[in-house]
């Protein structure tokens, strides 16, 4: 059975990880390539690089951060911040991404989801979507880091970005992200029901609960967690086996 | 040395770092020639069926069907595993090597598509690829097409209908999941792949 996946976010600043997690014997908890690794055998199924840092920092150590993380890490790895060009996103396939993450620049240039998918396949194209609710059922896109909006439709664009050749949506709702009240089911479910592509929940997440409802009400096909730990639990593992517990397909053993 | 064989089409990279990984010596190459001199040949696909027709007008083709007739083992990945078949709904006028009986087909209506993520393998057969991985390991997919199952199938998957995960005759391997992508499980099926 085709499990639902937990994907593990690190928030990447000039080469450090931000809001980084504690693990016992690692020697250094801000080395993102450390701290992948550390995911990746606490049991993420998935492991998404976020680039945070001001433009002019970025292109130096992105890419050796990349390639760091990459020659230890044998699951799904997945770059974004700052990819604008479809030169951008062969740099970081060659460092050893398998996929790229694409928000401000795809909706400025939509042509950019053809070029890349022409190039490395659409498997290797994840639209992000920050959505951000303006009425009873009705999300707009923002980029920006959430600042600005955008003036789309969140499900259009979704849709639009399928079309177009996105392998993957990451959706994270502007209005639960950081709040740990829960992920925005419905927001979810509307553009899950409507897209055949996976969708990654994210944004609110606070226990294993919101999981459990954002992979049966919200319909997502993975959830992304930027915290995991944070969450009353000290191993990514006990999440995936309480989610196993209650009913939710998971990787486990892995 | 273990050739792999670069068509244009994808990213070879991650393949590569886990032969790195494994201390395998390996090659990314186009070349005819160094194919024919590989010790193993390891043939990644991501991508559409129509870009291995580069394969044939490249002489890469040519290059591989000589060495599996002398018996190197052959692993295919992905599209390189469809490829082993006949063909592909994908690319109707794109012919496959025909190693293996069938044709590909894309995934039902009933289910999302592509078929993205970790699923779990049924193992049907002995095979010397997937030794020492358990009974049910779980491996990571990608990919909107499909291959049937056929006598030499050596591991099933379930997604809208069973397929094709493995095959394996004699010195040919094809594998619909990325070994390369599937955590120790992955890399256990390499150091098999490499210890043939």
């Amino acid at each position: 059975m085709l499990t639902k996946r937990i994907i593990a976010c690190l928030d990447v600043d000039n080469g450090r990880v931000v809001k980084g997690v504690q693990f016992e014997n690692l020697r250094d908890a801000g080395d993102p390539a450390e701290l992948s690794k550390a995911h990746s055998e606490s049991g993420a199924d998935e492991i998404v690089l976020l680039d945070i840092s001001a433009a002019h920092q970025r292109r130096a150590t992105l890419l050796d951060t990349v390639r760091r993380a990459a020659a230890k890490l044998f699951i799904p790895f997945t770059v974004g911040g700052g990819i604008r060009t479809l030169e951008d996103a062969a740099a970081v396939f060659s460092a050893g991404a398998d996929k790229i993450s694409i928000n401000s620049a795809a909706l400025a240039n939509p042509g950019l989801i053809p070029s890349i998918a022409e190039r490395f396949g659409s498997q290797a194209v994840v639209v992000a979507i920050d959505a951000k609710r303006i009425g009873k059922g009705s999300w707009e896109a923002f980029t920006h880091g959430g600042r600005t909006p955008s003036g789309r439709d969140a499900l259009e664009w979704a849709r639009d970005a399928e079309s177009r050749g996105a392998g993957e949506i990451l959706l994270t709702s502007m209005d639960r992200d950081g709040t740990a009240a829960g992920f925005d089911c419905e927001l979810t479910k509307t553009i899950a029901d409507s897209v055949r592509i996976p969708v990654i929940a994210s944004g609110g997440a606070g226990g294993a609960q919101h999981f459990v409802e954002v992979f049966h009400e919200g319909h997502a096909d993975a959830a992304l967690a930027a915290s995991i730990f944070h969450y009353g639990f000290t191993r990514l593992l006990d999440l995936k086996k309480e989610l196993g517990a209650q009913g939710i397909p998971v990787r486990w053993p892995c | 040395m273990i050739a792999i064989v670069d068509y244009g089409a994808g990213n070879l990279v991650s393949v590569k770092k886990a032969l790195d990984w494994l201390g395998e010596e390996s090659a990314i190459t186009s070349d005819p020639a160094r194919v024919s001199d590989a010790a193993k040949i390891v043939l990644p696909g991501v991508g559409h069926f129509a870009s291995t027709s580069a394969l044939r007008s490249s002489g890469l083709q040519d290059a591989i069907s000589h060495a599996i007739e002398r018996g190197v083992p052959f692993l295919g990945i992905c599209v390189g595993m469809q490829w082993m078949f006949q063909r592909s709904q994908e690319s109707a006028e794109t012919p496959g090597l025909a190693l293996f009986h069938g044709e590909c087909e894309r995934f039902p209506a009933s289910v999302k598509s592509p078929h993205v993520g970790w699923n779990s393998l049924r193992l049907s057969q002995s095979s010397r690829l997937l030794r020492g991985i358990g009974e049910s390991p779980f491996v990571y997919f990608t990919h909107s097409f499909r291959a049937p199952i056929v006598e030499t199938t050596t591991a099933c998957c379930d997604y809208g209908g069973s397929f094709s995960a493995a095959v394996e005759r004699d010195n040919l391997f094809g594998v619909q999941f990325h070994p390369e992508k599937s955590g120790e499980v992955g890399l256990q099926l390499l150091r098999n792949f490499c210890e043939l």
